[in-house]
């Protein structure tokens, strides 16, 4: 995204107040054309920065965008002088926004570059803990972390002694090791931590626990309190017993650990009556997220929050479509991954929903009560 | 009885003359609870938590916050958890009277046959046989099953599969039996419940509840080292938490035998 002018179209960067070519006032983000051409590059040998510094030598370049401005980006590897490039946003390990220069297409092994990876959270080579293997979700997102290269695959399952549907997709595969979590136990997600909390390099949270109803159509607070024990203070304990050494190892080598994806409803972020005390307990767990984030920050480890809809699954089986494949989701959470991404809107329903609220929240909230 | 007797008994007790048996679980978060239907409200699992440990949220003093319902780990079930038994006076864990919590007992051992079906039944013919060698089982007698269930790994003592839970228990007829004829205080088993696995698609479902409760009888479930237990002689010491209006609790359940 850059700013363009509304009155001759010259788009701007750095970001100013007044149009560089015509001095109008109207300058708006918008998508910008992401093709340019490296214009010079770098090499920083001895950064002052101490980040960099412990990373040089650090590849950097000037590149001519297409639609006009000049920028300093940080070179993928394979970048060649005078060569045309695809810039891009990301978020380096600062939480902070910087543009990034890759080839056009495809070049060998391209996801592996040293600089990119510092600006993703790629599962590729790293451990990854997804933490509910019971539900569908978990187990789309075990195949999916798998098929992304993920060295192990640790799924966490609660109350081993229960048999579920899916089982076998899980025990006995090779780079998957079933492990016993019930994230809602303080003492299970400490016990798995003190084994294998070194080792996470990634952190998915497929707690899921959906039931309908809001306040008048439930007789107490039983179901309240289970999508409390269940979500929020399922999300304390996971990050209490895991986020300190995660943080502590986000510069641990080319796979360090490197982020922690929580699946929240949509509805966190608008409350939806007919499952309204689940979309709160959503909401709960949003806020939540955004503490962890700003917490895990000092060590560069992000935090991406994927929202759906309604997910194709049991819980949601009263609610017409369109709903959200659990594949679509397990997708959803490696293409984040491998972007670097802190938010994501995962199928028709939640973009829907984010627009909406964007635009008109009071209106939002109106039709939700239908 | 003088309480010279009684002095003789906490005598017997300390020199080990009288065995003190321990029957309960460890109360943990670990340990199978029982599996409704999801539709159905759940037990909330036993949960631990630490308030402090000898630090900066207590210096010298360790304690835990815990919570669970009352149906998990080894546990009482009383009469006003059926609704068999709800009208009952005195049905609940608080009102019950504290002399029906030590009781003597009567133990069957059916392990050899729970372990060739795990859907074993305790029957009407079965106790008989076991009557006709150990006497006619006394009134206000728990009769204890043992199954060595309690000797399981979790996932085979739970025993869950797509159409609920195989384990032993005993049928419709010897409870009804057991309760009216015999006149027994209360029904113990070392699986999850007092009644089989699949006792939901029996006539009445959960019969051992169905009976037990609506005659003001008790359910003792999830109990282990039965089998060091004689057929007859050995008491048992079952007082559940005095919770107010409660339908059970999980407790400590201890048995005395004469180690002679």
């Amino acid at each position: 995204m850059l700013q363009r002018c509304e009155a001759c179209g010259a788009f701007a960067y750095p970001a100013r107040e007044a149009c560089p070519a015509c001095l109008s006032a109207g300058l708006a983000f918008v998508d910008a054309p992401r093709r340019g051409a490296l214009l010079a590059e770098t090499t920083a040998r001895v950064p002052s920065d101490v980040y960099f510094r412990e990373r040089a030598p650090w590849r950097i370049g000037l590149v001519k965008m297409d639609c006009g401005p000049t920028m300093v980006a940080h070179l993928h590897a394979d970048c060649v002088e005078g060569a045309p490039v695809v810039m891009s946003f990301q978020l380096d390990k600062s939480g902070q926004a910087v543009a990034f220069a890759r080839p056009e297409g495809e070049t060998p092994n391209m996801a592996d570059d040293r600089q990119w990876r510092e600006m993703t959270a790629d599962p590729k080579f790293r451990r990854v803990l997804v933490t509910n293997g019971r539900s569908v979700i978990g187990q789309e997102a075990v195949a999916a972390l798998k098929a992304a290269g993920a060295k192990t695959v640790f799924v966490g399952v609660a109350e081993p002694w229960r048999p579920f549907a899916g089982e076998q997709l899980l025990r006995g595969q090779q780079g998957i090791e079933v492990v016993t979590l019930d994230a809602s136990d303080e003492k299970s997600t400490a016990d798995l931590a003190a084994d294998i909390g070194g080792k996470v390099d990634i952190l998915v949270n497929t707690t899921e626990y959906v039931r309908p109803g809001g306040l008048l159509d439930r007789r107490g607070t039983s179901i309240a309190r289970d999508e409390i024990d269940q979500a929020y203070l399922g999300f304390i304990n996971l990050a209490q017993a895991f986020g300190p050494a995660m943080r502590m190892r986000g510069a641990d080598g080319v796979s360090s650990s490197a982020a922690w994806v929580n699946i929240l409803s949509v509805h966190a972020l608008a409350n939806w009556p007919a499952f309204g005390a689940y979309s709160a307990s959503q909401a709960a767990c949003l806020s939540l997220s955004h503490c962890l984030r700003a917490e895990l920050r000092p060590g560069g480890v992000k935090l991406l929050n994927l929202f759906t809809g309604p997910v194709d699954t049991e819980w949601f089986q009263t609610v017409p479509p369109p709903k959200v494949a659990p594949r679509a989701v397990a997708q959803a959470i490696v293409s984040g991954l491998k972007g670097g991404l802190e938010e994501m809107y995962v199928g028709d329903v939640a973009e829907e929903i984010r627009q909406r609220l964007a635009v008109n929240p009071k209106a939002l909230e109106r039709e939700l009560d239908r | 009885m003088q309480g010279k007797n009684l002095l003789e008994l906490a005598g017997a007790i300390a020199s080990g003359a009288v065995r003190v048996v321990d029957l309960t679980f460890t109360l943990g978060p670990d340990f199978p609870v029982i599996v409704l239907p999801p539709e159905f409200g759940q037990a909330a699992p036993v949960r631990i938590q630490e308030i402090s440990r000898y630090d900066g949220r207590g210096p010298a003093w360790y304690w835990n916050n815990v919570t669970f319902g009352e149906h998990t780990g080894t546990h009482f079930d009383a009469p006003i958890h059926w609704f068999t038994g709800k009208d009952l006076p005195n049905n609940s864990v608080d009102t019950m009277p504290a002399k029906d919590m030590i009781a003597p007992a009567c133990v069957i051992d059916c392990s050899a046959g729970a372990a060739q079906d795990p859907d074993f039944l305790l029957t009407v013919p079965l106790v008989e046989a076991w009557e006709a060698k150990h006497g006619r089982i006394p009134e206000r007698h728990w009769v204890l099953l043992r199954t060595d269930w309690s000797k399981k790994g979790w996932r085979d003592y739970s025993n869950l599969r797509d159409d609920g839970a195989h384990t032993p228990g005993p049928n419709a007829a010897v409870m009804k039996w057991l309760v009216e004829e015999r006149g027994i205080i209360g029904f113990g088993t070392e699986t999850i419940g007092t009644d089989a696995g699949q006792a939901g698609h029996f006539e009445p479902p959960y019969p051992a509840h169905h009976f037990l409760h609506g005659a003001g009888r008790y359910g003792l479930q999830c109990l282990c080292n039965l089998d060091q237990l004689p057929a007859t002689g050995a008491v048992i010491v079952a007082s559940p938490l005095k919770i107010q209006n409660g339908s059970g609790s999980p407790l400590r359940v201890i048995a005395l035998v004469s180690a002679s």
